[in-house]
């Protein structure tokens, strides 16, 4: 293992110091229990939104606290959900007596933990509402699976019910608008390598050369299918299609697009897969109105990239383009 | 022979002591198992969450098994995180409830409370048997419990009988295609690989056996029974 880390057991809390230091503007941390909340929260009045789940992921979430976007995020050790001790207190941090959005990843993990904290919170008093993300269309949804993993469109869903609480929403709107973006979002992603938990010291799975992993989830989990590496746009064929048909998006439908980099992929060859699913688009008549290319939802240092895409009307699109000013996304 | 044991505070610390040296003696394997078919961190998450328990009974002084429990069940819950810190943690919460007012559990009492932990499991995981998860473990011990006591096994032997139950229920979870879990993303990939949920559960049946066996000769030698 070769990692520019000091202690595998220090990496997170190391990581929250840093992010505090370069972004003190923005945010701060707490640690014990481990949460990183908007300078200027509690607002009164206003929703907080409230994000979590296992580190190794960044810039999500804790990349994302700031104007416009979370109030709150709890990261759990790598790969880990964070502790219902955890989203307590950051509820606490933020609550304006507005109530607080938790924005839940599919995963058995983040629900028991995010389910346990709102049972503590209603219990304190604080309203809680919980959106639910799971777009991973390469898990079948069926009653023999957990369900959809959450994956990219978690982003999405930060950024518009972030803006959406920045207006003055109440809780119940904006749970109802996260829940759309659910509904209308679709991703997948693929591994070129796998990746290295720091305090494991060796990689969660194998690759050859010649090989890829199609379909895998964030957290260096083995994906459904094995296959020979085959050529970029023939990668984007796949994921793209995949997705289309899922929603399925329709001749005519608007959508906003993310290439994402899975964290050891460099920009230029996520751009050739944004340029060859532009293409795919464009055949399919599905316009692209909104874009993001770039890591913003990762694990650790794997390489690979993920396509998330959200159909999307005048209403979406623009709390999408309401300010937002965060260490990781801002315009 | 003496066949009733007193399950009291001092027998289940020891359980907790033995479970915690288990996971962290299995922490590599338990990852290893996780690593085939989850993400890699079960042994990790389990040893910090049993290292902080040791950590805490070492100065434990409260007899009522109510908070003893109560006091486990938070410690996993607030330090274990993933899926296993919420489902460990119920399972002590709720063996804590049973136990409220209580310094000393009959062998019937132990094997109630077992099994309200269990059902607390499947409960916040909503998972059944045969989904390869801690469960598959789990409650074939609390039945083979329960069924030995009902055939006046000694609590000893009973629990001997639960530990070999739940060995098996880990064992067959090997064929089994996981439909709970992250293990399930995985689809037909999951079959052939022993599940770390139901490894973990049997390291706790196990260590409840010797904790409650090596009390049951501590008794006879502190109490000989004539003849």
């Amino acid at each position: 293992m070769k990692k520019l880390i000091n202690d595998p057991s220090n990496v997170v809390e190391e990581s929250m110091k840093g992010l505090a230091r370069a972004h003190a503007d923005l945010l701060r941390v707490h640690f014990d229990p481990n949460y990183v909340v908007r300078i200027d929260a509690p607002r009164g009045g206003k929703v907080g939104v409230i994000s979590g789940g296992g580190s190794g992921h960044e810039p999500m979430h804790s990349g994302f606290v700031g104007y416009g976007m979370l109030d709150a995020a709890c990261p759990g050790p790598i790969f880990t959900s964070p502790t219902p001790e955890q989203v307590v207190a950051a509820a606490h941090a933020v609550n304006g007596g507005a109530g607080v959005l938790f924005i839940v990843k599919n995963y058995t993990g983040d629900i028991l933990n995010f389910d346990i904290a709102a049972e503590l919170c209603r219990d304190e008093g604080i309203e809680v509402e919980s959106v639910l993300i799971h777009d991973d269309v390469a898990v079948e949804d069926s009653l023999y699976t957990a369900g959809r993993r959450g994956v990219g469109l978690t982003i999405f869903a930060e950024k518009i019910c972030g803006a959406a609480a920045e207006a003055g929403l109440s809780l119940a709107q904006v749970a109802a608008i996260g829940r759309t973006v659910s509904e209308r979002g679709r991703s997948m992603g693929m591994a070129l390598t796998p990746c290295i938990v720091p305090a494991v010291g060796q990689p969660t799975f194998t690759l050859k050369e010649d090989e890829m992993e199609i379909g895998i989830g964030i957290h260096g989990e083995p994906g459904r299918q094995r296959s020979r590496l085959l050529r970029a746009d023939e990668i984007t064929d796949i994921l793209a299609t995949t997705i289309f048909d899922d929603l399925p998006f329709r001749h005519g439908s608007e959508a906003i697009v993310m290439v994402n980099g899975m964290g050891g992929t460099p920009l230029m060859e996520l751009y050739i897969v944004f340029r060859h699913l532009a293409e795919l688009c464009d055949a399919r008549g599905i316009a692209i109105r909104r874009s993001l290319v770039g890591n913003y939802i990762t694990s650790l240092e794997m390489a690979g990239c993920s396509i998330t895409m959200m159909e999307v009307d005048d209403e979406l699109l623009r709390w999408w383009d309401a300010p937002v000013r965060t260490p990781a996304l801002r315009w | 022979m003496i066949s009733n044991v007193r399950v009291e505070s001092a027998v289940l610390i020891d359980w907790m002591l033995r479970f915690a040296d288990k996971i962290v003696e299995n922490k590599e394997m338990l990852t290893a198992l996780d690593a085939a078919i989850g993400d890699a961190d079960h042994g990790i998450n389990m040893a910090r969450g049993m290292e902080e328990v040791r950590r805490r009974l070492a100065t434990y002084a409260d007899d009522d098994l109510g908070a003893l429990f109560k006091t486990i069940g938070m410690t996993l819950l607030s330090k274990v995180g993933g899926a296993s810190g919420p489902l460990y943690g119920t399972l002590f919460l709720r063996m804590g409830v049973a136990s409220v007012g209580k310094s000393e559990l009959t062998d019937g009492q132990f094997a109630a409370a077992l099994a309200a932990g269990v059902d607390g499991v499947r409960q916040r995981g909503s998972a059944r048997l045969g989904d390869k998860t801690m469960v598959d473990a789990l409650l074939p011990a609390v039945v083979t419990l329960q069924q030995a006591l009902d055939d006046h096994a000694s609590l000893c032997d009973a629990m001997e009988a639960a530990r070999r139950a739940a060995e098996e229920g880990m064992k067959a979870t090997i064929p089994m295609q996981a439909s709970k879990g992250r293990a399930s993303y995985l689809g037909p990939r999951s079959i052939g690989h022993q599940d770390p949920g139901a490894t973990s559960a049997y390291l706790l049946i196990l260590s409840a056996a010797e904790a409650i066996c090596h009390a049951t000769r501590s008794d006879a030698i502190a109490e000989p029974h004539p003849g």
